[in-house]
């Protein structure tokens, strides 16, 4: 069991989110940061979709009371096990009773802690994560309290014998270039003015506190204007997390993880699925920017983080088969 | 037969429009093509809205052009069967507590809010289809003279359960959540479980109608 000492700002039980649910409308949901969510689930030997906690600007205490093999990934909130600084992006192994502290984040938005078998909760319409708007999913479809206990799923008896060790993180999110992102043209986009597609491509777009895991409210230097005789009202239809749409305010909303599954207002643009979980990691008042790109630079774009999250794979099988038991990078970090 | 427009979403999906004034003949297409787009192996949802279909799929595994061609072709097909869907009654407590703006859609409409709550039940409502909320059902066929505008500072939460008015649209919140639309009543009906399979009460095509279960006036 996990013991939740201090759940924190707002810590949900999350996988990859639900899938062939939209069409009752149902969002898909599931972690904002995938990407983080995958390589935690990676790093404990647990299928990727495995329930993780979505842990928002970290400061959370958690007191295991079982050993296990966990993993942090995301934002770097400077945990330490019992007092030992444990590194994010690492697995490592905890023993009954001790406690982990993570605090507040420094730089990105969620951080991911896996456990070897998952967070054990049970699964609704596929998918154990928390609806928080619908209330189910996750831990009685709400955010974790203090006083919350875990159940943590059977874990692969392999993973018992694993040696701590770390990834490369997809990027620092102490890099500028993390509040990129890269965004094609929506189906509305030429109902919008030139000098509008100018502002949109070239202003700085500020999270506005108003924002939540349905979606960004964005506030910019002037609003998004329509060109005279477009309307602001289309008819409902289908949409997706990374889909920006502008309501009659001009000031724009990238649709997150928890989104509606319909909305009726015109699309500038969408961010593309492999800069998706750089959205997860934007805080609360930081500033985005947006790229145009194009089909095939974002088809690119996707294939460049498989092959990212292969390499993690490759890494870690050899190094769980012996034949690198210690890793430079490792030994380097350790040596510090 | 109206002509398609296909746009891409994204680099992961289709919105295929069919039109700006939305038609009963056109939905019926859009639930044809939505039940079909659901066998393509390379299609990941199927989310019909109105008078449109959004389709998700796996940008690595399918050419665009390709599934474009695939819906033009699909939309060309005779859909089978006209009367898709099934017949389901709702029972609503109007007024009252239950509907606490029924007044305000009677003045609003002119009307006694008795022959309000008879014109909400006298039409058949066709779900077009769901979304804003798990298991929320748009549904068409509502009397004119009993539209009303939506409430300027929406309420912070309504019920499960109530029976709204906003605009020229009539429909039940599934969950409790923020509204804006005139609550004219509420039904004991369970419109979303996600128990269940499927989670929610009502599908495209289904033929709905509001009955009187109590009438506080």
């Amino acid at each position: 069991m996990i013991d939740i000492q201090r759940a924190g700002l707002l810590t949900t039980v999350q996988d990859l989110g639900r899938a062939r649910q939209r069409e009752f409308g149902v969002a898909s949901g599931g972690a904002v940061d995938p990407l983080a969510c995958a390589v935690a689930n990676r790093l404990v030997g647990n299928e990727l979709n495995a329930a993780t906690l979505e842990i928002t600007m970290g400061a959370c205490v958690l007191r295991f009371s079982a050993s296990t093999l966990v993993a942090l990934t995301g934002a770097d909130c400077h945990a330490d096990l019992d007092g030992t600084p444990v590194w994010s992006w690492w697995r490592f192994h905890v023993a009954r009773g001790q406690t982990l502290t993570l605090r507040p984040a420094r730089f990105g938005m969620r951080t991911y802690l896996s456990v070897a078998g998952g967070i054990d909760v049970p699964e609704t319409l596929g998918s154990r994560s928390t609806d928080l708007a619908a209330g189910f999913g996750g831990l009685e479809g709400r955010a974790l309290r203090d006083g919350d206990r875990l159940a943590i799923g059977h874990a692969n008896a392999a993973m018992r014998n694993v040696e701590p060790l770390g990834v490369r993180p997809p990027l620092w999110l102490s890099d500028p270039l993390a509040h990129r992102v890269r965004v094609l043209p929506g189906p509305e986009y030429d109902d919008f003015t030139a000098a509008t597609h100018k502002s949109f491509w070239e202003n700085p777009w500020q999270v506005t506190p108003n924002s939540n895991r349905m979606g960004y409210r964005l506030s910019g230097p002037e609003p998004l204007a329509r060109k005279k005789n477009r309307s602001h009202d289309l008819l409902s239809h289908g949409v997706l997390p990374g889909v920006i749409q502008v309501p009659p305010s001009g000031q724009p909303i990238i649709l997150l993880a928890d989104a509606q599954t319909t909305g009726g207002y015109p699309k500038i643009g969408t961010v593309i699925s492999a800069d998706l979980w750089r959205l997860g990691q934007a805080r609360l008042g930081s500033t985005l920017y947006f790229s145009e790109c194009s089909a095939a630079e974002a088809r690119e774009a996707l294939r460049e983080q498989l092959r990212y999250l292969a390499q993690i794979e490759r890494a870690l099988a050899w190094h769980d088969r012996g034949i690198l038991k210690t890793p430079r990078v490792a030994a380097i970090t350790r040596n510090r | 037969m109206t002509t398609l427009k296909i746009l891409p979403l994204g680099d992961s999906a289709l919105v295929c429009e069919a039109g700006t004034t939305p038609t009963l003949a056109t939905q019926r297409r859009v639930w044809h093509v939505a039940a079909l787009a659901r066998t393509w192996p390379d299609v990941r949802e199927v989310v019909p809205g109105m008078n449109n279909l959004t389709l998700l799929f796996d940008p690595l595994a399918t050419d665009i052009e390709v599934l474009g061609e695939r819906l033009r072709d699909a939309w060309q097909t005779q859909p089978a069967a006209a009367n898709v869907g099934r017949d389901i009654e709702i029972p609503v407590h109007y007024g009252g507590q239950h509907g606490p703006d029924l007044v305000n859609v009677a003045k609003h409409a002119r009307l006694q809010p008795k022959t309000v709550v008879q014109r909400h039940t006298a039409p058949e409502y066709i779900v077009y289809f769901l979304g804003f909320q798990p298991g929320f059902a748009y549904l068409g066929g509502l009397d004119d003279t009993i539209a009303a505008p939506r409430h300027a500072d929406p309420r912070l939460s309504v019920p499960a359960g109530s029976v709204g008015i906003g605009g020229n649209q009539t429909g039940v919140y599934p969950l409790a959540s923020p509204g804006g639309w005139q609550i004219i009543g509420h039904t004991a009906s369970v419109l979303f479980d996600p128990a269940a399979n499927p989670p929610a009460l009502l599908a495209p095509g289904d033929r709905v109608r509001f009955t009187i279960a109590s009438l506080d006036l």
